[in-house]
């Protein structure tokens, strides 16, 4: 596809794309670790995933192939415009296949299939800072990261069991990067992030209102935290997919009519194809 | 006081610490020894520069001048002064406690006073959910907070029992060092009446050196050995409490006592 002359590759001009890689080469030197960037605004609101959108359009050349998918769906609204966006500003080809996308951003799910060194997974981020929660002031969150005092992550699990019995942080969850930094993986369900641990492919997180990137570099060390006797566990579903019948992946679940009728189906749909697909030959 | 002197070493050495606000002297030249299991209590009327000088003891504040060299567990006396943010605030939350005058500057009042006291055990690194909460309620009794209470944020407790679980929180970690500014200031008098005895006990029991902050002379007498009358950021007088309250030599000290005497 051609891509419209009056933009810049891309949209972002040169300058500030090579600004962004710096800061992405910072964070991939130092895993987990929020680098501050001069965000631009972008053609779309904060929460459009401004963030993913500048990360993207600094590591996207010509023959990249583009996968956007926004809760594991590639046809929903964030999604489609995210793509159009690139389609008409950088002419990329885009796909909805996991396996021949080279730059994929996301927004709250890592796809289901195991991701290849050639792939780079980017991901809208809303709030960068695991510490927020507990500590507004940003100079004494700082101090925390420089100075590895984490404590305080635990203070919110222990919150968490006290209220509920079991850790009931099931989106968000907590991460420990590379035995260093304390790092809020974005959005996903905790069911995701095993998938980060040692992801062969690069991973790169944005944060546009917040101005923050960092990064997972491929095959490196990702903790969910825990305490010894309420170990890290993933969701988990007494049904297999309604649609495909996979019983190793994420499952929404989707009300039916307005009578209490619900099913169960994969979030990651192109996922979900491909084992119909699979299931049919 | 204990008679070992000479083959101990004091657990805070102060030598000239000073500080001032530009023109203003906040505290001048100020020099002591605090000895294993002490308790200095610092008094002089509002302004006189006591909280100045505990902050700049707890290396909260950086002093101007001065020195103030703490008896590590592992390598003997170390210039707070000298040592790293990151020591420094390790210390703040293993060997040290401070408990402030205002409950909520000294508590985390969005979680569960279970929480507050566990969050140094946490800091700590210890990982195991049961421990950390069967610590809280032995904490929680120690300081006469019913344990029922434990999941409930400190915003519901009153001035009397949020001050106990502060004091809790700080001591979970077996510090032995506590800094104190006016623990009982702001409540009411019965109230500071069993909090006093509470602290009393504690010291005691756990041995712990304190430097307690105070304007109220009757705090000094029940809690302190030893005590220290500023007045314009300077020391005016010091010496044990007893015999500073009953025969006091400094003109300052002399008004201090007779103006509570007639109170
Ligand atoms: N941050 C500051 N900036 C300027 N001056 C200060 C500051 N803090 C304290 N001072 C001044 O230093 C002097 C000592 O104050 P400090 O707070 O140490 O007294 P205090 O004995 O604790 O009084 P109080 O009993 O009222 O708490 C006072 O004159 C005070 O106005
Ligand atoms: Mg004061």
């Amino acid at each position: 596809m051609e891509r419209e002359k009056a933009y810049n590759f891309a949209y972002l001009d040169e300058q500030t794309k090579r600004m962004i890689r710096r800061a992405i080469l910072k964070a991939v030197a130092i895993p987990g670790y929020q680098v501050p960037f001069a965000s631009r605004e972008m053609p779309m609101p904060y929460g459009w995933g401004t963030g993913g959108v500048q990360v993207t359009a600094s590591v996207l050349g010509q023959d990249d192939v583009l996968k956007v998918i926004d809760q594991g769906a590639d046809d929903t609204t964030n999604a489609v415009s995210i793509r159009k966006f690139f389609k008409k500003t950088a002419g990329v080809e885009t796909t909805t296949e996991t396996g021949r996308a080279s730059v994929i951003q996301t927004r709250h799910r890592v796809p289901e299939d195991e991701l290849r060194p050639d792939q780079i997974l980017v991901y809208q981020v809303p709030i960068p800072e695991p510490l927020r929660f507990l500590e507004p002031r940003e100079t004494e969150t700082r101090t925390m990261h420089a100075l590895e005092e984490y404590g305080l992550m635990h203070v919110k699990l222990y919150e968490d069991i006290s209220r509920h019995g079991h850790i009931a942080t099931t989106y968000a969850y907590p991460v420990h990067v590379n035995a260093r930094y304390m790092m809020d993986p974005s959005p996903i369900p905790k069911f995701d992030n095993p998938k980060l641990h040692r992801m062969a492919a690069l991973q790169l997180f944005g944060a546009g209102r917040e101005k923050r990137i960092y990064a997972v570099p491929p095959h490196t060390q990702v903790h969910s935290l825990d305490f010894d006797d309420h170990p890290f566990e993933v969701q988990k579903w007494d049904k297999a997919c309604a649609i495909c019948g996979a019983e190793d992946s994420f499952l929404d679940e989707i009300i039916t009519d307005d009578a209490g009728g619900r099913m169960f189906v994969c979030s990651d749909t192109d996922y979900c194809n491909r084992q119909c697909e699979g299931v049919a030959k | 006081m204990s008679t070992q002197r000479d083959t101990e070493l004091p657990i805070l050495a102060v030598e000239g610490v000073s500080k001032s606000y530009g023109e203003q002297i906040g505290c001048a030249d100020i020099s002591f020894d605090l000895w294993p299991g002490e308790v200095l209590a610092i008094v002089g009327e509002s302004g006189s520069g006591k909280t100045t000088l505990l902050n700049c003891l707890s290396a909260q504040l950086l002093p101007d001048r001065g020195r103030a060299r703490y008896s590590m567990r592992a390598d003997g006396l170390r210039d707070i002064y000298d040592m790293t943010e990151a020591e420094r605030r390790f210390l703040m939350r293993t060997d040290w406690a401070f408990v402030h005058q205002n409950p909520r500057d000294g508590l985390r009042m969005t979680v569960s006073a279970g929480a507050n006291v566990g969050e140094r055990l946490m800091a700590i690194g210890q990982r195991h959910y049961g421990n950390i909460r069967a610590s809280a309620v032995d904490w929680l009794e120690k300081v006469e907070v019913d344990a029922g209470r434990i999941d409930h944020s400190p915003r519901t407790f009153s001035g009397g029992m949020q001050q106990r679980l502060q004091i809790a929180r700080n001591l979970v970690t077996g510090p032995r060092l506590v800094f104190m500014d006016e623990p009982t200031g702001g409540l009411d008098v019965s109230v500071q009446a069993r909090l006093l005895d509470l602290i009393r006990g504690l010291v005691t029991r756990l041995q712990l050196s304190v430097i307690i902050v105070t304007h109220d002379l009757a705090v000094a007498r029940l809690l302190a050995h030893r005590m220290m009358v500023m007045r314009n950021g300077h020391v005016v007088e010091e010496g044990l409490t007893d015999q500073v309250l009953d025969d006091p030599q400094h003109a300052y000290t002399q008004l201090l006592v007779s103006s509570v005497l007639q109170a």
